[in-house]
């Protein structure tokens, strides 16, 4: 059973690897520009609203998500969530479902799990 | 953590499970407790206690059948259902059912902008439309209305109006409730009925009449347990050309009663916006003296001090939405019928801009006086800025309001009946020994629903002590507030499911008729009690027994 479990994985493994090869970096390419387009979208969507860089409200300087931010870490990283080079689909993903401060979670009927991971993809995109 | 619904078992909640998967899909059924983790309420004042209101399962439908569907295989097995929409109506529960062991019926998939109108000036929605998805809707169609929308605009405006949210632009508009025509509800027995001209089957006015013909059930649908709305319309506000506001400021702490007949005059002739009361006199506060004379209610004193250091009493600022030339006659108006009445009144113009404004132009706040008018709602922008006021600040950098929770009371709308439930509520606050100064003789009221004054208290009791025990001491306080409130006739009109069946109690004239004539409609349209049991304090008979439980 082992055995046979390792030849399906091994096998599956060559088939995504050709796959890769058949496709090209072209293709391969565009469907990382693809992710990165959904991400932007999603993100603007569902995040901009607080983590945005636009003024807050009230003469407030800052968007609340971002003023937040800027308090946590008083410069050791950016306020800007589209400027951190250190945020990963799985730490994205912790803070979406479990929700961090004033910041509630949020349910997989408002973001889905494959819309986090465009989200860090663009992320990862930005903070380049 | 893992729950079952009350008094149904293991296996039959399994076998309703698999038919909640059956109707909507194994990826929009959530049993686990991380899947279920936002299905609480992130700002609960019973979080990880026994009684904490979370759910059994969420299912997630993505159509009327489906909602159909739900609903029958509750009534089978008995499960109470939770209906929410986009689940933001933080500061009433959030997400969270009022019966421990509920399945959450999750409506965010829902989220269709069906009709929206700028000639006839209308929309019809799913539940899971957000004020923001309908701004977008607006903008990116360039359509000629606007939204009213409440401060944090990811709510859903089904749910906000469901639980008798307000906005901020003109009366008809800011009281959500009012403004709807025409609903779409599949009842506890898995029926859909539609409401108002929505009754006849081929009616092109649904969302223009919403009487239809016959006694109307709309009304038993807000803060109801009736059944699940699946689709709404709005009246939508035709988008201005022109916007101004100008402030109003009266010498004497009596001049409150003139001021507000004015503005309730204007306001009732649509000629004005929200207004919004304050006082010039809080900067007084820090004054031993006026303080002193201002907690005693000392209303010479206050009127011969705040003289003394040239400030007025009260003020109020108006807003005005139609053309130049029309804003401007409402504001030369208004001014002519405030001076009639309080001729020592001061009158500042405020700006003058045309519609929609620019991002830079809400943003400003140096007008030509301190305004403190939240000025992206009054444009109708919904957006999430307010949020600033539940999370970190420079003075409070470590921490966050973790006890975010609205008490509003309804008064009477006159200078007297303000006057008087400033006295009231600060009375309750030092006979209960409530640790805030708040309220206080300069309290002003919130005139979010054009026909009554909320004011709030309360509001402010959960700050401070975050502890659990801190939360819970919270808890009992508010409930003391809230029937020493009923006591004086100050009734409230929104709260979350831990303080629902509390509000509920407030409302017991002639031996609590109005909640026996829910009860009786309530356990005639669904017998087993499913849907909602205890919202606003309406208990089916099979859950009866559970009012006033999470009293402890």
């Amino acid at each position: 059973m082992t055995l046979q479990y390792k030849s399906t994985a091994l096998s599956a493994a060559v088939l995504i690897v050709v796959a890769a090869f058949q496709m090209g970096p072209t293709a391969a390419q565009d469907a990382d520009d693809e992710a990165i387009e959904r991400g932007r979208q999603k993100y603007e969507y569902m995040c901009v609203p607080c983590h945005g860089d636009g003024i807050g409200d009230d003469g407030r300087a800052m968007l609340p998500g971002t003023d937040a931010l800027r308090i946590k870490y008083r410069g050791e990283l950016p306020a800007l969530l589209t400027e951190r080079s250190d945020l990963t689909y799985e730490s994205i993903r912790v803070f979406v479902r479990q929700g961090v401060f004033s910041m509630p979670p949020f349910r997989p009927t408002e973001i889905t799990d494959d819309e986090i991971r465009d989200i860090a993809a663009y992320i990862a995109e930005t903070s380049r | 953590m893992a729950v079952l619904p009350p008094d149904v078992s293991a296996e039959d909640f399994e076998s309703a499970v698999t038919e909640f998967r059956n109707a909507v899909g194994e990826d929009w059924v959530f049993v686990s407790d991380e899947d279920l983790h936002p299905y609480r309420d992130h700002f609960s004042y019973i979080k990880d206690q026994p009684n904490e209101l979370i759910p059994s399962a969420a299912v997630g439908p993505d159509t009327v059948e489906q909602v159909q569907a739900i609903v029958r295989t509750a009534n089978r097995y008995r499960i109470p259902l939770y209906a929410i929409s986009t689940g933001k109506n933080f500061a009433y529960g959030g997400p969270s059912p009022n019966v421990r062991g509920s399945v959450t019926v999750d409506l965010k998939r829902m989220n269709r902008i069906l009709e929206c109108d700028d000639k006839r000036n209308f929309a019809l929605v799913e539940p899971g439309v957000s004020y923001i998805d309908l701004y977008r809707h607006i903008q990116d169609s360039n359509l000629n209305v606007w939204v009213d929308t409440p401060d944090p605009g990811w709510g859903s405006l089904i749910g906000n109006a469901m639980d008798h949210g307000i906005g901020y632009t003109m009366g008809y508009y800011r009281d959500h409730f009012s403004a709807h025509c025409g609903m779409e509800v599949v009842l506890p027995n898995g029926e859909i009925l539609r409401t108002g001209m929505g009754a006849m089957p081929n009616s092109n006015s649904w969302q223009e009449y919403r009487h239809g013909y016959g006694p109307d059930p709309a009304g038993l649908f807000g803060q109801g347990n009736f059944g699940i709305v699946t689709k709404m319309g709005f009246r939508l506000m035709p988008a201005p050309e022109h916007w101004r506001n100008g402030l109003v400021t009266v010498p004497k702490r009596e001049d409150l009663i003139p001021l507000i007949e004015t503005v309730n005059y204007m306001s009732d002739l649509s000629m004005c916006g929200e207004p919004w009361y304050g006082s010039p006199l809080n900067r007084l506060m820090g004054n031993t003296e006026f303080r002193e004379a201002a907690l005693a209610f000392n209303g010479d004193a206050m009127d011969r001090l705040a003289a003394a250091a040239n400030l007025h009493s009260w003020q109020v600022e108006l807003q005005f939405y139609g053309s130049e030339g029309t804003t401007l006659a409402n504001w030369e108006y208004a001014k002519d019928l405030i001076a009639r009445r309080v001729p020592d009144a001061r009158f500042t113009d405020g700006e003058s801009l045309p519609t929609p404004l620019t991002r830079e132009q809400i943003a400003d706040t140096t007008g030509p006086y301190p305004t403190s008018m939240r000025r992206n709602v009054t444009q109708g922008v919904p957006g999430l800025g307010i949020w600033y006021m539940t999370g970190r600040s420079e003075n409070n950098p470590n921490a966050w309001n973790e006890t975010h929770i609205g008490l509003f009371s309804l008064v009477g709308r006159s200078g007297e009946a303000v006057l008087q439930a400033q006295e009231d509520f600060a009375d309750i606050s030092r006979r209960l020994g409530l640790p805030t100064a708040f309220p206080n003789a300069l309290q002003t009221p919130v005139n979010w629903y054009q026909f009554g004054f909320l004011m709030g208290n309360g509001f402010t009791l959960g700050g401070g002590d975050n502890s659990p025990e801190g939360k819970l001491a919270a808890t009992e306080r508010l409930r003391q507030v809230l029937e020493e409130n009923a006591k004086l006739g100050y009734g409230d009109y929104r709260a979350p499911p831990i303080l629902q069946d509390d509000v509920a109690d407030q409302y017991s004239f002639n031996d609590f008729a109005l909640r026996r004539f829910n009860e009786t409609l309530k356990d005639a349209i669904d017998p087993n009690g499913i849907v909602s049991p205890g919202r606003a304090g309406v208990w089916p008979a099979p859950y009866r027994h559970m009012r006033g439980a999470l009293r402890g």
